[in-house]
Formats: C-alpha cells, structure tokens, sequence
C-alpha cells in the first residue's frame, strides 16, 4: 500500500487511518532513509495531529479530494511557516520561515499531510542530490548510484515507497531527471501553472513545481491541487486551471506522437537507453497513437542558452544571501564587505558558487549582448521550434536523460559533462511546456525514463498520454529490488 | 581673473528627483508606507527579501504615473518593463532593486519654469534695484520611471553603538517615481526653479506630497561647465541627495566654484560621485565613477511587462486635476488679475481653491484677492502653516467681505476681527452683532457726535477753516473714536467738511 492510488482507496473505503499512513510513512523512513538520506527533517508529531484532524474530519463526511489524509514530502525549497528550509545549503542555517508557500497551503486545503522535506542539490544547482549540506542522497535501485537530482531526495523516497508522493521543482529536469533515475513518474507543469510563491527561486523565468508518484494519475490528482492562478504570483497564468484528472481515458488512438530526429541522433547517449525508449514509444504506437519524425533544429544550444538564462538569474535571486537578515553569517568579521565575503563563501558550496560567478560574468557590461541578451533570442526559437512542431503531432517523445542512474561521485570532476547531459530536459523549461517522466523499462537494472513534452497549456493531453501507457505497461509497478524495495511493499 | 566663474563659464545642470509616491501600501508588498514609525515595523516579508517571496505590482501607482506624464507633457509608454538593478548593500534587501531601465512608464516631455530673463548669462552691468523681468522657459523631462525605495542604514553611535550599523527597512519598498531632466538648466536659481515647479504639479495632482523633510522628494543633481561659446559639454559631476532646495542651490554654486578653479588651473574634471556638506558649503568627491559600478541590470523575471492601454491613460486624463500653469492662464483671464497675485494664489492648490470658493462666496475676485494676499498670507506666514491647517473657511471670509463691501463692516473692524476667525472661525455677521462692531450709518448718530466734536473742539474747527488738513484729521480721529470706529470715515470726513466750512 505504497502508492498514493491504494492509500487514497484505503483511506476512502476506511480500511485505514491517516495517522496509520503517516506513522507507517515515518516507520518506512526510519527503516530507509539511513542508507538513503531521501529526508532532511520530518515534523512528526504535527502531521500525526493533522493526521488525526483529517481522520475525524473525514470520518464526518467531509473528504477534500483524493490527497486527503495522504503524507507527502515537500522539496526543501517550499517553505513552510514555523519550519526550517535549507535548501541543502549551510548559508540557510537556521532559518526559519515566516508565511507559507501557496502550494503548501493548497495542499493543505487539499487534506494531504507535509510530513517532511526531502533532499536536494543546494539551490536546486545539480543533477545528482551530491551537493547538499546534508550529504548526498542514494539511489533505492542501487545505493552506490545517484538518485538523481537536485529533486532526488523526492524521487528517491517515493521510489522506496516511504512515502507515496512528493514535491519537487524542475528548472531544467530537476524533477523529470530523478524520476528517471528512480523509475518514478515526476511532472513538469507549464511555466505558471503551479505558483512560486514560496519556492526559493533558482531562476524564476524556469522553476517550475510539479509532483513525483507512482503514476501519471497520480500526478494529475495531485496537479489538480496544487494549479492554478495565484494573485501572489505575477507569473502565474491567469486562466483557471482545468482538472486534468477528468481527461485521463486510457486512450492514445488517434494522437500523434512526434520523435525529434536530433533526440535520437544524440552522439552521447547511451544506446540501450535509446533502444528502450523506442521500444516505449511503439508500446504507443501499439496503443493506436500515429508516430512521426519532428525537427527541433536549435536543440544543439540548448544547454548552452540553459545555463546562460539560468546563472544570470540565479546570480541575482541568491544575492540576498548575505548573513545580513537571516541564515549564517560569518562571525567575527569587521566591516559589512568582509561579512558579505565570507558570509557566502562559507555558506555556499562549490557549485552555487560556479553559477554565481557565471552569471554574474553573463550579465556583466560588455558581456551581456553577447551571452544573456543572445541566449534569450536562441531562447525564442527554441520556443519557435517547439511551435512549428506541435503543429503536427501532439506530444514530443524521448528519452528524459541520456543515460541510467550513474555512480556517486563519478561526474563530480567534470561539472561540464554534466551540465551538456541535460540537453532532452532543459527545452521544456526554456520554452515554458509541460513534460513528464515516466519509467518505460530497466538497463542493467536500471529504471529509464521516457518523457513526454506537450503543448503549453496542455497538461491534459500529456497525463493522457502518460496513463495511456501506464494503462497498456508495468513499468511503474517495478520496485527497486533488495531491503529498500521489500520495506517499500 | 574675475569672482564670478559663469561669466566665463556656462553651467549645464540636469536634475534627478524622487519622489515619493502618494500610495497606502508599497511598490510591490502589501506592507504600509507610513513615516515616523518605529524602525522595521512596516515590513512585509516581500520587503526583507525572505527566501521565495514574489512581487506584486501594486496598481495604484500605474495611475499616478500616468498622471505625472500627462502633467509633464510626457509620453505615457504602453508597455514598460521592470529591471533588476544589481548591487549589495545592507539596506537592499534582496540584493538588488526592482526600478525600470531600458523601457520605463514615462518618456520626453518637458515643464515650464520662470526665471529671471537673464538666468544663466553673464550679469550685464549694473540691473536696476528691484527690477526683476522674468520669463518662463521649458525644461525638458527625460524620462520618469517606477521603483522601489531602499532602507535606511544608521550608523548613528547613540542609536547602534560605535561600531554597529542598524538598519531600518519601513522604507524599503515605498513607491518611487525617479524624473530624470535634461541637462538643460543653465544655473542654481533654474534648478531651484524647476524643482519647485515639479513639486508644485506633483503636488497639485495628488501624486506625492513631495515633503523633503521627510525624504518625500530627493534630487541628485548633474553639473558640467563649458567655456561660453563652446557647444561641446564638458565632464559631469553628479552632486547625490540633496535634500532641501537650499542645498540643491548651495550644492551646484559650490560645484561651479570647484569645477571652474580646477578648469582654471588648466586641470581636468573627473567623473565623480560627489556629497555636499551645506555646513561648509563644499563639495567633496565621494568615489570616482573610473570604478564605476556595474550594475547588470536584466529583466526582472518575477514581473511581466506593465502594458497600458489608451482607455486607461484617457480615463486617468478625464479625471486630471487643473495644473498650475493652466490655473494661471485661466486666473488672469477670468479674473483679471495681476501676474504677481496669480503667482501667489496657484502656489499650492489649496490656495488657489480657497480663492476661488472665496471670490464666488462674496462675489467679488479683486476683494477676495486682496484679502488672501494681504491678511490670509500674513497669517500663514506667521504661523508657518498651510491654509487647510486655519478654522477660517472660503465661506466664511466671503461673508466677512460681504459684510465690509456692503457698508454693514468697517474694513477697519474687519480686519481687527481677522486674526481671531482665522484661528477659530465662526460667522462673521454674528460675531459682529455680538460685538457691537456694525458701522454706524445712521446720518443722524453721525451727525450729532460732528456736532459734539465740533462744540468741543473750537480751536481745530477754527484751523480747518483756515485750510488746514492736519486739524480736520484730528476732528475726524474724534468723531470716530465716539463711534467706536463704526462710522465709515468717508462719510464722516465729508459730513464735517459740510458742517465746518459750509
């Protein structure tokens, strides 16, 4: 009973409590989490007392929608009033924060219960959960590989069943790359669809909120909680959001699927990955859906134009971390200079501090019409590319990432590497569209991902896709194998 | 070499102000602007920068930018964009203010300002005691655009100790409209003229109460000198917050005087921020803009493009207040009045509409005129306040004028009861009843104290007969003096000239 589906049945049909969810979940984290490291703090007794709340509520006849009573983790860029956010970075020390995030407080209304925050990348800056204050997350697949990231401490703890869903943000694959690693599905709404407030920002113009399940389903129950136009948000989109549980049909006849010829004559991906993505992509073809051959011609600047967008943005949202208000500040220093010096350069890690400086370098004068103001017309036709695509088909199909789950430490040298591998999920962030990872089979044991993009807007037509092949495949009932995976059932 | 450098110099001055927006909440919070608050207690977590806040426009204030435009001749833009501004310093709380850059609210209008007709140039000889001919001339406006107000550091030792800096951020967030001028005032009294012509309009139409003193309205002004006769400028200083129009004045004289020894000496202007300290009436050199600050500005991704549309600038124009420069033209047509009296009744808004309900409460523009300038200004002169701030109402002077242009009021009593209804008002009519103080009309009071006056006084009536006009003041002193001041002493002249010299 690890999904949110059974949990959400258990809880309506009575068959269980939500303060019997929420004490297996924490049970779960207790048995998991020290090989894992999925949790960065759980607020026990508080969710075991809105456990008890939403079972007396429920038990009255007031049930709030399919999350109601289920325990979930948050990212640990949400925040929550009266509980910490760290961010996985030591320059958050000690915070605390004051008003809560709007999808915090939807959730809430929902009934669902926060019972802890889980692992990141520090910022949300990284692909592998390994730079975090708190030490890096594992993969329930195999320990000694990455979970993914930087929302890997979400995906790893729904891949291990302790809990049945999570939060994460995705400013360029930070939920669709750990799903993928973690054989999870994690969506990617709209740029909009979901607010920001609340969410420590990264690059505001790319974060996005989204859930990780098991199941497309799942995500679009849970995206039904969370979307929707939010006055605090001057980004969020103004139309109300439609309730995409309602379009999910089990049918993919009659769709078109595109498969971008540059996606699949990347020279650096790993063929058997490749190979099982097509073979996912002729499940649906199977399933009655129309394949065909798209172009997204500018997709070789992608991570380039990414990383442009993204370190300028991000070297301004951080600069307010200066140990002048909140969060550590160095001790003993004698002028405000020194304080901002060292206050940062003790608290932030390796990898913020690279994007900083890049950014700060991109929107520098006499730089800033040859990188940030050049990376936002390539920006354009992407986004163009994508346009003329949608034209004829109605998802983009792929691979989520080129490879499966690597090891621990085994890109740490080589940042660049890294970064060029984001190259199938930085597109949807940088055009504004939805997307979705979903498990669509193992490499060497391994989950892989196989995304969706859809039009902007359309998160309809993507979940129905995504359940269509859920619908028709197993992949998502994989669990990973050994203690982790027993102590999920 | 002469004493006056802008005989041989000509000073290029362009103004920055801030102003501070008339709003209830901040620029992007829903925190309030209130002044004289304890420190840090008008702050919203937008405003400390609190990880994941977003801002909100707050609409308020796209309206009273559409109206300093449209006051400014300017051009409204109907999309505008807010920029990040890059820069650390304690009292910015994310790092960085939200202002507009490369596309701000407002664009290329201009104001009127009046200044000496010689402003600027050379004093030509010697200028005749008291003779002031004055002109107006345009100023042109740059541009105007919104942004956020920082907070306040305080380094004050009794406040934060020797070595500590405190900071207050009630400030931080509050409503700006920077309005850049172009470099087109020639010397200090100009730009002493421009800025209180914009704070005349500012406050006119109700955009900012403009109150230096309280930080409301802020200027940093930009000086150059050039040989007169060159057209090429020269290096520019930029003189930062000045904050009273003494100072502005003060600040750009010192300026001119720095700059023009040093470009006497054959040296050469340096780009500088510089402070001016009024105490020693200098100004010094605060950082060299050679390291200039690089402030990386972008789009703010947080907030998407502000787009106006025309019905929206057309109902804020429907509802524009009348400004000063059209109140004056209107003033000396409708009314007649002299340049002079204008000058003083458009001088704030309020003035000008307590004219107005003054002129048509007594029916009389030349008498309430006269009145406001001479008696009500007195009053706000000597107590230093504003004429909203006095008891007396339009109402009640145009009663008082009635009372005295029809005969009913000495202008005498009038005036002696002035003072006691600015300050608590009331109906004149009744307090003069009360009083016992309406003129005395009747011919035959009059007559018998002529008569009384003349029996007792027959040495002065003799004088009178014998031409003397001293005598016959005295006589009408005593006439008055019998009826209390009552009496009109036109009529009490004319009636003792009848009686005495037949």
């Amino acid at each position: 009973m690890d999904s949110l589906e059974a949990q959400s049945a258990g809880l309506a049909a009575a068959e269980v409590s939500s303060v019997e969810l929420v004490d297996a979940a924490l049970a779960r984290i207790e048995a998991a989490d020290a090989t894992l490291n999925a949790v960065v703090g759980v607020r026990g007794d508080a969710a075991r007392a809105e456990a008890a709340a939403a079972d007396a509520r429920r038990s009255a006849g007031d049930r709030r929608s399919p999350l109601d009573g289920v325990p979930l983790l948050l990212k640990d860029n949400m925040v929550q009033q009266g509980e910490p956010t760290t961010c996985s970075s030591r320059i958050l020390e000690g915070f605390v924060s004051p008003y809560d995030s709007t999808v915090v407080t939807r959730l809430r209304e929902a009934g669902a219960i926060v019972l802890g925050r889980s692992n990141m990348d520090e910022f949300a800056m990284g692909s592998s959960t390994e730079h975090s204050v708190h030490g890096p997350a594992h993969n329930p697949w195999d320990t000694g590989r990455s979970c993914g990231g930087s929302s890997g401490g979400s995906a790893a703890a729904v891949s291990s069943g302790m809990l049945p869903f999570a939060l994460g943000s995705d400013t360029g694959g930070s939920i669709r790359q750990p799903a993928s690693f973690c054989g999870v599905t994690g969506l990617k709404p709209t740029y909009g669809r979901v607010s920001r407030f609340g969410l420590v920002a990264f690059a505001s113009s790319l974060d996005q909120i989204g859930p990780i399940a098991r199941t497309a389903r799942e995500c679009a129950w849970i995206l039904d909680a969370i979307a929707g136009h939010d006055a605090k948000d001057s980004t969020s989109i103004p139309e109300p959001a439609p309730r995409v549980s309602d379009a999910l049909d089990g049918d993919v006849s009659g769709l078109t699927i595109g498969m971008p010829r540059e996606y699949f004559e990347e020279d650096g991906a790993d063929p058997e990955v490749v190979s099982c993505v097509r073979a996912a992509i002729s499940e649906l073809e199977r399933g009655g859906a129309k394949l065909i051959e798209v172009d997204l011609p500018h997709t070789p600047f992608v991570v380039s134009t990414y990383y442009l967008v993204a370190t300028a943005e991000a070297s301004s949202n951080l600069a307010r971390y200066d140990g002048a208000r909140y969060g550590r500040r160095a001790e003993g220093v004698s002028d405000v200079d020194e304080m901002y010096r060292r206050s940062r350069s003790e608290g932030f890690g390796d990898e913020v501090k690279r994007r900083i400086l890049l950014g700060t370098y991109v929107l520098s004068a006499g730089y800033f019409d040859a990188y940030y103001r050049k990376a936002q017309q390539v920006r354009t036709l992407v986004r163009a590319d994508f346009e003329r695509a949608f034209a004829q088909c109605d998802v983009i199909a792929g691979p989520t990432y080129p490879e499966v789950a690597f090891e621990l430490g085994s890109k740490q040298d080589d940042p660049i590497n890294m970064y060029l591998s984001d190259v199938y999920t930085v597109s949807a962030n940088l055009a504004g569209l939805p997307a979705i990872s979903i498990p669509c089979g193992l490499v060497r044991d391994l989950p892989v991902g196989l995304q969706l993009q859809g039009r902007a807007m359309d998160e309809a037509t993507l979940l129905r896709v995504a359940d269509g092949f859920q619908g028709r495949t197993d992949h998502h009932d994989q669990r990973p194998p050994g203690h982790l995976g027993q102590a999920a059932r | 070499m002469s004493v006056d450098p802008m005989e041989r110099y000509e000073a290029v001055i362009g103004l920055e102000v801030h102003t501070h927006l008339k709003t209830r909440s901040k620029l992007f919070s829903p925190a309030p602007v209130r002044y004289g608050d304890e420190p840090n207690h008008n702050v919203h977590p937008i405003d400390l920068g609190m990880p994941g806040v977003l801002p909100v426009l707050n609409e308020k204030v796209v309206g009273l930018a559409i109206r300093l435009g449209l006051a400014t001749h300017s051009r409204v833009n109907q999309r505008s964009v807010f920029s990040r501004k890059n820069y650390f310093y304690p009292d910015l709380p994310k790092g960085y203010q939200i202002s507009q850059y490369d596309e701000p609210i407002v664009s290329k209008g201009w104001i009127e300002i009046e200044v000496p007709t010689d402003s600027g140039q050379p004093a030509a000889g010697e200028k005749k005691r008291g003779e002031t001919p004055k002109e107006r001339r345009r100023i042109g406006i740059t541009r105007a655009h919104l942004e956020e107000d920082a907070g306040k550091s305080i380094h004050d030792a009794a406040v934060a100790g020797a070595d500590d800096t405190h900071i207050d951020l009630n400030r931080a967030g509050v409503p700006l409209l920077e309005i850049v001028s172009e470099p087109e005032m020639r010397s200090p009294e100009e730009a002493s003229a421009y800025l209180r012509a914009l704070r005349s309009i500012l406050r006119y139409i109700d955009v900012s109460d403009a109150d230096m003193e309280k930080g409301q309205f802020r200027c940093d002004a930009n000086i150059s000198l050039r040989r007169r006769g060159e057209s090429r400028l020269g290096t520019r200083t930029e003189i930062k917050n000045l904050n009273s129009f003494a100072s502005v004045e003060g600040a750009i004289k010192a300026e001119i005087v720095r700059q023009a020894e040093i470009l006497d000496d054959g040296g050469e202007i340096l780009q500088a921020t510089m402070a001016y300290d009024p105490q020693r009436g200098r100004t010094r050199i605060l950082r060299l803009k050679e390291n200039a600050d690089d402030y990386r500005y972008f789009d703010d991704p947080d907030l998407i493009p502000l787009i106006i549309q025309d019905e929206e600038i057309e109902a804020v124009r429907a509802d524009m207040p009348e400004l000063p420069d059209e109140k004056r033209v209107r003033f000396q047509d409708e009314y007649g009045l002299s340049a002079y009296d204008v000058g003083v009744l458009i001088s704030s808004r309020p003035l000008a509409e307590f004219f107005e309900q003054t002129a048509t409460a007594c029916g009389s523009a030349k008498s309430a005129v006269n009145w406001i300038t001479r008696d009500l200004m007195k009053e706000l002169n000597e107590r230093g306040v504003d004429v909203g701030e006095l008891a007396i109402t339009p109402e009640m002077l145009g009663a008082l004028i009635r009372l005295v242009d029809e005969g009913r009021l000495t202008a005498r009593s009038a005036r002696d009861l002035f003072p006691e209804l600015a300050e608590q008002g009331g109906d004149p009519e009744a307090i003069m009843r009360v009083r016992g103080l309406e003129a005395v009309s009747d011919p035959g009071v009059i007559d018998g104290s002529v008569e009384e006056v003349v029996g007792a006084n027959a040495k002065a009536v003799e004088s009178v007969r014998a031409g003397d006009d001293k005598a016959l003041n005295f006589l009408m002193g005593q006439v008055m003096k019998a009826t209390q001041g009552k009496a009109d002493p036109t009529d009490v002249r004319r009636r003792l000239v009848e009686r005495i010299r037949g």
